[in-house]
């Protein structure tokens, strides 16, 4: 297997690492989510291929086929993807509690306001 | 028959009674029902603690799968010890909680923090249990989730901000583990944690294992706020509901640390973790940093809450330096700082609930003349700040005695100097809060002693600081015994 | 059982006094009496502890970790401190009730509690079984002086408590701590053992620096550099001073260091090892400069602080010495420098409450207005400097004995020099407050004795110091049991 073989890897290697920068750069707070749907994003296409056997079908159950796809990463990262949409629900939702309370979706903006009360 | 099921009860009975908590609403009710579910999993935990001290490990197959196929959950001492930790604190921390919980939050929402609640404790219940890796992916999740959302509904508006905050770092660090476990899986073709181990000395020279060993020990020490990538934890525990910051104090890190112990230990062997992979070394030089950095750090801290939250990771940093030392011993002193250190932050941030309570701040200045006007509280806060700095005769000591001993064992001479030498740090910073609410007049104005609901659980806890600093014995020998165990001696 | 049972009692009755006490809070006199009575019935079961044959018995409190429990038990040393300690109480507390109603002070209920929670710690000290249980004992009387230091709550009282707590802590818990470790891991267990427990288990090249961590580890023995805490200290009322700070706190100190050197590494180790050579040097320095620092002091109670803090280095010097002589010597220095200080401090204390005077220089002429006073305090210098008629003189005769047997030629030289200086800066005071005539001498007529509680405390030490030079026989006796147990 070649460098260029393993182009799924670098695909994952690429989105995890502008979700990572994306995360911690962007000061608006919806684009910090953004970001990290991508970084996670990158792990689900990284299980997804882990689970592909070269040649192999889907795994369902069939006469003439004895090659199968690994089935059990696909079966885990829809956990993950379901985690990862509850984790954006959550984050968008303090996004929206954090705009009324602050008036400001933005980082800088939030932070340099009056540490005050309520 | 019921005894049989206990490993599954331990998860799933705080994990029904969530939802039922969305359905009921009131906050009484609520408030009832998270109190007795979490009595109920103490007293499973407690049972599978004798069990498994007298009866060997507990194996238990979920829905009847047999492991590696079905999700296999695991009872030894070791967790058997912290699920007893995690389910005391939150029983005792629960019974202060209803008080506390209405005053500093909005009655509509109080339901959400019992469901939150009772959400982390399943999480953190489940992580402990597990014996399948990616279902401490799951239940980990489980417990960040409910633990953002129990941060976010502090009383002030930053605590929106620390939760986010927290979110962002929780779900990188989650991301870790979750890759760190299908790099391990693509190696060895399992995630069951008794398979792992057998299988991982085969391929434990690769590279990719290596890197999901790296991205395992990354994610896990995020969430447990090892220095430096405690970054989330004194926001999200300033801003906390003091209810929520001292049960999250004393459960979600030392679940964290457990983690890294049973990733360390029994899936990687110690000599792969900490000898090829030179953890031993960076988590040393890590801990002295924490402890001497991170107490520094709370020296000058104005906010009380704030100030403890960084002397907790500076306390993470005692557990990493037991761990690294990879003796027995060591891993001793680990393991009982971390049950001592959940008996000791718990105390101190229930007394400042109760401050908080009654005076309605944390500032180090507003608590003047608290000495003398809310004595039991202050009481409380002396003693559980005295633990903290290890005096005898509470268990602050006999975690310090336990570091001590094992470095000596060591020989390493340096590394006791600057433990005994760091807990002086806490000297100062405890004393700060003792001049201050002793010395100085107080202002105006009449302030009760907090209500007994909120005196009798700190009290509890303080109670269990002396009960276990003076008589040891029962914790060191569960201590040693689970050492033992994850050294692969017993 | 019935020994044991004394034991326990020994520790608990101050401690349930102390609950007592603070029951009784809106009853001056009843908080009083109650005191009073708690302190006779300590002394009196301490004498029965004294007298009983029941010198093996150890009871166990608790076993906080595996091969560690806190225990107690009784032995010829701890006897006398526990003796001193406790008979010192009551007059103590006969002084306090003149002195802190004269003085009007706040928070007395609060005093009198942190008071007994003292001595009960200090009890736990004397009778401890073992490392371990002196060590927490030790802690326990370090936090439960603090309010009492503090007491008055001002600035000056947080600054002095800071020192207290800074110097003491630090000092118990870098060394001490450090130390305890060390030898258990060593030895396997602290047990108090006649002829030590150290021989064979510590490569000999490493047992000065085991000496030393626990030398100035046991920071209450004053040890310079790490005596500071003991100045500091001299905010508190006077009657902690000088029950606390001349008595129960310090001698806890040099107690326990004598019981290091003595149980745990053994005279014939230190000697055979010559561990002691330089940390006998660090003791005498300590003597000849606090003297000189004390003969800087103008303030009453500052210059007594140093003095204190030299003469603990005598005892510390004794144990060093390491042979049985100076080790006797030391032992019954405890008890001769407690009677004499406790005397001067109660007289600083009274010209305290009769003329609200601190420094020294204004204190001229005060002699013939405060006679008894200052005849007590003139009995108690005399003590402390070591001459005949006062106990003084036999402690320090076998401290210069044991430096003869020793052959330390220039550590006799040392206890020589720092008796010329304590004659130049203690007995300087009761002669200029007999011989000079007072400043403004109009308002000489003004000033009279203290109360007589106080008045009466300070008669009854002077008398005991007088009484220790004809009964210095028993006492000696005591500490040279110490030794015969061993053979």
């Amino acid at each position: 297997m070649s460098t260029i073989g393993l182009y799924n890897y670098w695909i994952v290697f690429f989105l995890m690492m502008s979700g990572l920068y994306v995360v911690i750069v962007s000061t608006n707070l919806i684009k910090k989510i953004i970001g990290l749907n991508i970084f996670q994003t990158s792990v689900f296409i990284f299980y997804i291929s882990i689970g592909k056997v070269r040649g192999g079908t889907a795994p369902i159950l069939a006469d003439d086929i004895t090659l199968y796809s690994n089935p059990l990463p696909h079966v885990l990262i829809l956990t993950a993807i379901v985690v990862g949409v509850a984790t954006t629900a959550l984050g968008l939702a303090l996004i929206v509690r954090i705009h009324t309370a602050f008036n400001s979706v933005d980082e800088e903006q939030i932070y340099t306001s009056k540490d005050s009360r309520d | 028959m019921i005894s049989a099921h206990l490993p599954a009860l331990q998860v799933v009975i705080p994990l029904l009674a969530a939802p039922a908590c969305v359905v009921i609403r009131q906050f009484t009710a609520t408030w009832l029902l998270a109190l007795s579910v979490s009595w109920i999993s103490f007293f499973i935990a407690l049972s599978l603690l004798w069990q498994t001290f007298h009866l060997g490990t507990i194996s238990y197959s979920l829905g009847g799968w047999a492991a590696p196929w079905g999700i296999e959950y695991r009872v030894d001492v070791v967790n058997a010890f912290v699920l007893t930790i995690v389910s005391g604190i939150s029983s005792v921390v629960l019974l202060y909680a209803k008080e506390s919980i209405e005053q500093e939050t909005h009655i509509k929402r109080i339901h959400l923090v019992y469901t939150g609640w009772l959400l982390c404790l399943t999480g953190l219940l489940g992580i402990t249990i597990t014996g399948d890796v990616f279902n401490v992916f799951v239940f980990l999740e489980i417990s960040s989730l409910s633990s953002y959302l129990l941060v976010s509904l502090g009383p002030d508006r930053r605590a929106l901000t620390a939760a986010f905050q927290y979110l962002v770092m929780g779900t990188i660090g989650a991301t870790f583990i979750l890759i760190g476990v299908g790099l391990l899986y693509m190696m060895t073709g399992t995630l069951n944690m008794a398979d792992l181990a057998q299988r991982i000395p085969e391929v434990e020279h690769t590279t990719t294992v290596h890197a999901g060993f790296a991205f395992l020990v990354l994610g896990i020490s995020l969430k447990a706020a090892v220095f430096p990538l405690h970054y989330w934890l004194p926001n999200a525990y300033t801003f906390a509901p003091s209810a929520v910051t001292a049960f999250l104090a004393g459960t979600a890190t030392k679940v964290s640390i457990y983690l890294l112990l049973r990733f360390f230990f029994d899936i990687f062997s110690e000599t792969f973790s900490l000898r090829t992979m030179r953890l031993d070394v960076i988590l040393l030089i890590l801990g002295v940093i924490a402890i001497f950095s991170m107490s520094l750090v709370a020296v000058y801290q104005q906010n009380v809450k704030r100030m403890l939250a960084y002397s907790s990771v500076a306390q993470v940093g005692y557990m990493v330096i037991g761990i690294s030392l990879a003796t027995a011993t060591g891993l001793t002193a680990g393991i009982i700082h971390l049950f001592n250190h959940a008996l000791m932050k718990g105390a101190l941030f229930l007394a400042l609930g109760c401050i908080v309570y009654r005076l309605n701040s944390v500032e180090l200045k507003d608590l003047a003349g608290a000495g003398r006007r809310m004595p039991w509280t202050m009481a409380a806060f002396v003693v559980g700040g005295l633990s903290l700095i290890g005096v005898p005769a509470t268990v602050g000591f006999i975690s310090k005695w336990y570091l001590v001993l094992a470095a000596l064992e060591r020989d390493w001479w340096w590394l006791a100097f600057m433990i005994v030498a760091s807990s002086l740090l806490a000297v100062l910073y405890i004393w700060r809060v003792v001049e201050t609410a002793y010395f100085k007049a107080a202002p105006a104005g009449h302030i009760k002693e907090a209500p007994l609901s909120l005196l009798l659980p700190t009290w509890i806890l303080v109670a269990a600081n002396i009960y276990f600093g003076i008589n040891a014995v029962d914790t060191v020998n569960f201590a040693k015994r689970a050492a033992d165990q994850l050294l692969g001696v017993f | 059982m019935a020994a044991q049972g004394t034991l326990l009692l020994t520790v608990l009755l101050p401690l349930l006094g102390a609950v007592l006490i603070a029951m009784c809070n809106s009853k001056p006199n009843l908080r009083e009496t109650v005191t009073l009575s708690t302190a006779t019935l300590l002394f009196l079961l301490v004498l029965q502890l004294l007298g009983s044959d029941a010198q093996q018995t150890e009871l166990i409190i608790a076993r906080p970790l595996p091969g560690l429990p806190l225990s107690l038990s009784t032995e010829p040393l701890g006897l006398l401190f526990a003796t001193v300690a406790s008979g010192l109480w009551i007059i103590t507390t006969i002084y306090s009730i003149g002195y802190m109603r004269g003085n009007k002070e706040q928070n007395q209920t609060r005093f009198y509690v942190f008071f007994a929670v003292s001595i009960s710690a200090t009890l736990g000290v004397a009778l401890s079984a073992n490392l371990f249980t002196l060590f927490v004992f030790y802690e326990v009387l370090t936090l439960s002086t603090y309010p009492l230091v503090t007491h008055k709550g001002t600035e000056e009282a947080k600054r002095g408590g800071r020192v207290y707590l800074g110097v003491l802590l630090s000092t118990s818990i870098g060394f001490l701590l450090l130390a305890m470790v060390w030898t258990w891991h060593a030895v396997g267990h602290l047990n108090f053992t006649p002829g030590g427990i150290l021989q064979g288990r510590i490569e000999p090249g490493f047992l000065p620096l085991l000496l030393a961590l626990y030398l100035f580890g046991i920071g209450k023995a004053a040890l310079m550099p790490f005596h500071r805490w003991l100045p500091a200290a001299m905010v508190a009322p006077t009657p902690v001073s000088a029950l606390l700070h001349a008595v129960a706190v310090v001698k806890a100190g040099v107690f326990a260091v004598l019981k290091v050197t003595v149980y745990i590494f053994g005279l014939d180790l230190l000697r055979d090892t010559g561990a002691n050579r330089w940390l006998m040097w660090a003791a005498a320095i300590t003597v000849i400069l606090a003297s000189l620092v004390a003969l800087t002091k103008d303030n009453l109670k500052a210059r007594l602080a140093y003095s204190t803090v030299s003469q603990l280095a005598y005892i510390v010097l004794g144990a060093m010495l390491v042979n049985s002589v100076a080790i006797i010597g030391g032992g019954m220095h405890i008890a001769t420098h407690a009677l004499g200080k406790i005397t001067l401090f109660f007289c600083a204390g009274a010209i305290y409450v009769a003329t609200h005077k601190t420094n020294i220089s204004e204190m001229d002429g005060l002699g013939k207005s405060m006679p008894v006073t200052y005849a007590a305090m003139l009995i108690g210098s005399l003590s402390i400097i070591g001459l005949p008629l006062t106990g003084g003189l036999w402690s320090k005769w076998y401290l210069a004995l044991g430096a003869a047997a020793a052959e330390q030629w220039a550590i006799l030289a040392v206890f020589m020099v720092s008796s010329l200086l304590n004659v130049a800066y203690l007995l300087i005071i009761p002669i200029r407050g007999f011989f000079l005539t007072p400043p403004g001498s109009g308002q000489a007529g003004t000033i009279q004795e203290a109360p007589f509680a106080s008045v009466l405390a300070l008669s009854l030490t002077a008398l005991g110091c007088i009484a220790l030079f004809f009964f210095a026989q028993p006492l000696y006796e005591m500490m040279a049991s110490m030794f015969e147990r061993q053979l």
